[in-house]
């Protein structure tokens, strides 16, 4: 009995004081901070690629803090919260961070495309941008409709437009396309199936051959996948994984021997954690780059002497690395709309409204890159309440069995073909939700 | 000494038969109503402690309230009926999509007969309710072959049904009207032209779906039918010889708990997700309800709650005790602390009351009978 008893008590208990200690405010803050969100996940599946990702974005601001004091002398306050990559557990973090600092989240940046999916529901009512670099919904490049919503520096149907231009020309010209069979292999999720509707409407244009093959999640079981690929042999094959997904795909590859060097990754399948793992299997593939790649930059030199030297970053390990180099960029967007936004409401902590400004005024030209350090990482960026994509342009790198090498100048995605389709896409999300579409040209 | 019931009599059969016997019980009950009805949202209203933001509401009790009406779900048909099934968050994928359905409008082209069904958008409460009958069908399909298979391989055969849906509701892309992404948006939610919107009211709107079905749940297991559940659960053979008919006694329990399932399955992708994929319902969500259903006890309706509270909030509480004192270790640590005293919480509680929660409830209340003079 006192058995039950101690168990009884051990769960009242835990409960209980559980609550307690939620229910109870946490640390006050200084009222001169700016609060900043960060969902990560550093356990799960998708762990390997999260957490680089997750370093260099904390690194940045950390950056940030030590060399400058904050921006314009307001501290930035950065709180991680794990999210595994699930939805629900992204929800519950999003809640539980929106109204942190004294004027709630600046932005939220989920790394997950479920998650953005789920959280672009929720922040046009809570009013907090969603900072989403080269992820999320493509159509949401319509700022008119997804208010809320920036989808920095690249979409999905941007990278699979790129992709098809990079075959274009190493196959001597779009002409040549006709008949060529291209394959699409991808996470079974709305991340995987985001690019199929830009390349069916490309494979109609280019006249090739386009089939979608689905790799359920997690993605470590890929066989049928490839063995259909080795009957079908085709021409290119385009990989849209994430995780673990993207070095068991090049495993895959090697096994029923398909050339890597005629797969193309998508840039979230472009990494060190995506080839390493394959070892020499990983040779010759090829992966689009959100403009950047993996190197070290100015930025680095600063985040050396500001952070590594004080003993206060979190990525020594992943330093310089595609992911890590992309949290930088994550990070440095956020940053700098909040800077923006500071030059018109005041150097005071802001709103999520007031950085959504920020972020709808940003412009970071070739100037304004170099002078913070990512000169050689970022073409010019330009957001506006239309645009909320800012730029259409990527790369493609080579992994060569120790390092990643650029093998392709810049290439710019059609926008004569992308720009139908969020259009399109966004006036059916508008109908769905009886949006109505904001006046562009009213906002100032 | 305050939990006794010496002196109450019951003078008619109504009384006797009452779902709460004892006064103190009545009692407590309309004072936990009164408060989830009525403190609550009035807290939450002036933001109060502990309601000064809406996450308590929006990331706690609203995700509590509907898992808990999954659970008393699944309870129906694991802990009432003994049919052990891993298939519930399928039936809650079943019941969102098809409230997706209909909340934006069925159409079915029959070409080939030169002919099509079309049904204009529903409003969203038959489009909840049909979602739940929709999947009280699936259900009943899916429990057919526990008239000839028992135990875990009917555990099995409810796999499938998991996977099976999973797989339609990635690949078929009707149910999710051909959108790009295969993840759907939730349809407004208006209820007689009034717009569910704010925190408050979603939690109210929760609140009364998980009180009438608690409701209606407890009197179905307390009366003939729910009977015969527990007959067939204790021993079939035994039931059918009595002249219970295990055709339709598993049946209805499948059916009954589909549709409940598949009702919470529509709230949590309308209510609190807003827009999903099938991944929010994948096997894990069914393993999730199934431990709800085994930590708060089996056969229990208030266990449901009980589970649903632990297994849902006791991670989320421990994920931020760290931060909250102070303790400067990182997420990916604190989240692998959750894991494991999450797990050894569970195999401690059911080692020491294996009939869970709601057990050690029963107890707590025979010991406060006693109270203060035990033997």
């Amino acid at each position: 009995m006192l058995r039950k008893t101690l168990a009884f008590a051990t769960a009242a208990s835990a409960v209980l004081s559980g609550a307690g200690i939620m229910l109870s405010a946490g640390p006050a803050m200084a009222q001169n901070e700016q609060f900043i969100p960060r969902l990560v996940y550093r356990t799960g599946a998708y762990a390997p690629n999260g957490i680089p990702f997750a370093n260099g974005a904390a690194d940045y601001i950390t950056m940030l803090n030590e060399r400058d004091g904050g921006i314009n002398g307001i501290k930035l306050v950065m709180e991680e919260c794990e999210t595994g990559y699930a939805t629900d557990k992204g929800v519950e973090c999003y809640e539980r961070l929106k109204g942190k600092g004294p004027t709630g989240a600046a932005y939220f940046s989920p790394l997950s495309t479920g998650i953005t999916f789920a959280l672009t529901e929720k922040a046009p009512g809570d009013k907090i941008p969603l900072l989403t670099t080269g992820y999320g919904r493509s159509e949401s490049r319509n700022g008119a409709v997804f208010a809320w919503n920036f989808i920095a520096v690249g979409s999905y149907w941007t990278a699979a437009d790129i992709a098809i231009q990079h075959i274009a020309k190493e196959l001597g010209g779009f002409d040549k396309l006709k008949g060529k069979k291209i394959s699409l292999v991808y996470h079974d999720s709305p991340y995987g199936k985001e690019p199929i509707a830009a390349l069916e409407v490309r494979a109609k244009l280019n006249g090739f051959n386009f089939k979608a093959i689905p790799v359920t999640h997690p993605g470590v079981e890929q066989k049928s996948q490839w063995l259909a690929i080795r009957q079908d042999r085709p021409d290119y094959v385009l990989l849209w994984g994430w995780g673990v997904m993207n070095s068991t795909s090049i495993k895959e590859a090697a096994a029923v021997a398909y050339p890597r060097d005629k797969i193309i990754g998508v840039w979230w399948s472009g990494a060190e954690p995506d080839v390493i793992p394959a070892g020499d299997q990983a040779k010759g593939y090829k992966a689009l780059m959100l403009q950047h790649g993996a190197g070290q930059f100015a930025v680095h030199a600063d985040i050396e002497k500001n952070v590594y030297a004080k003993g206060q970053g979190v990525g020594k390990d992943t330093f310089g690395q595609v992911l890590y180099n992309r949290g930088l960029i994550d990070s440095l967007i956020g940053t700098e709309a909040i800077r923006t936004a500071q030059a018109k409401f005041g150097k005071k902590p802001l709103t999520g409204e007031e950085v959504r400004w920020g972020f709808e005024n940003l412009n970071l030209t070739a100037a304004r890159i170099k002078e913070l350090g990512f000169e050689g990482m970022l073409a010019p960026i330009k957001f506006s309440c239309e645009d909320h994509q800012g730029a259409d342009q990527g790369r493609v790198h080579q992994w060569d069995g120790k390092e990643w090498k650029i093998i392709s100048d810049f290439y710019t995605a059609d926008r004569k073909i992308l720009d139908p389709m969020v259009a399109e896409y966004s006036a059916k999300y508008a109908a769905e939700k009886k949006i109505t579409p904001r006046d562009c040209s009213k906002e100032k | 000494m305050l939990y006794r019931e010496a002196g109450q009599f019951k003078t008619s059969y109504a009384a006797d038969m009452a779902i709460f016997p004892i006064r103190q019980d009545r009692i407590a009950l309309i004072i936990l109503l009164l408060f989830a009805f009525i403190g609550i949202p009035l807290l939450a209203h002036f933001q109060l402690w502990p309601l000064g933001s809406d996450y308590m509401l929006r990331a706690i009790l609203i995700p509590f309230l509907i898992l808990a009406l999954a659970a008393i779900g699944v309870n129906i048909l694991v802990g009432y009926c003994g049919q052990i099934s891993l298939g519930s968050g399928a039936f809650m994928a079943i019941g969102a999509y098809s409230a997706y359905k209909f909340g934006t409008g069925v159409h079915i082209p029959l070409e080939f007969i030169g002919t099509e069904i079309k049904i204009a958008p529903l409003p969203v409460l038959p489009s909840i309710l049909l979602g739940g009958l929709m999947s009280a069908i699936v259900g009943i399909l899916f429990g057919m072959p526990s008239l000839r298979i028992k135990g875990l391989y009917l555990a099995v055969a409810t796999l499938a049904a998991q996977f099976f849906f999973d797989w339609v509701f990635l690949r078929v892309k009707w149910f999710t009207n051909y959108a790009p992404s295969g993840s759907v948006n939730a349809p407004e939610l208006s209820f007689f032209g009034y717009l569910v919107h704010s925190p408050i009211e979603r939690y109210l709107l929760c609140l009364i779906f998980v009180t009438l079905f608690a409701l209606i749940a407890k009197n179905l297991v307390r009366g003939n039918i729910g009977r015969q559940w527990m007959a067939i659960r204790d021993m079939d053979i035994a039931a059918e010889l009595m002249g219970i008919r295990p055709l339709y006694a598993k049946l209805s329990a499948f059916a009954v708990s589909s549709f409940i399932v598949g009702v919470a399955g529509a709230l949590w992708a309308f209510v609190y997700l807003g827009s999903w994929e099938p991944l929010a319902f994948s096997i894990d969500r069914s393993l999730q309800l199934l431990f709800m259903v085994i930590i708060g006890g089996l056969g229990s309706i208030l266990g449901s709650f009980l589970g649903a509270a632990f297994i849902l909030i006791l991670p989320i509480l421990l994920d931020q005790v760290p931060h909250a004192l102070g303790v400067p270790i990182s997420v990916e640590t604190v989240s692998l602390l959750v894991f494991i005293v999450t797990g050894a919480l569970i195999c401690y509680l059911l080692i020491v009351e294996p009939h869970g929660f709601a057990r050690l409830w029963s107890i707590a209340k025979e010991k406060l009978r006693l109270w203060p003079f035990p033997y």
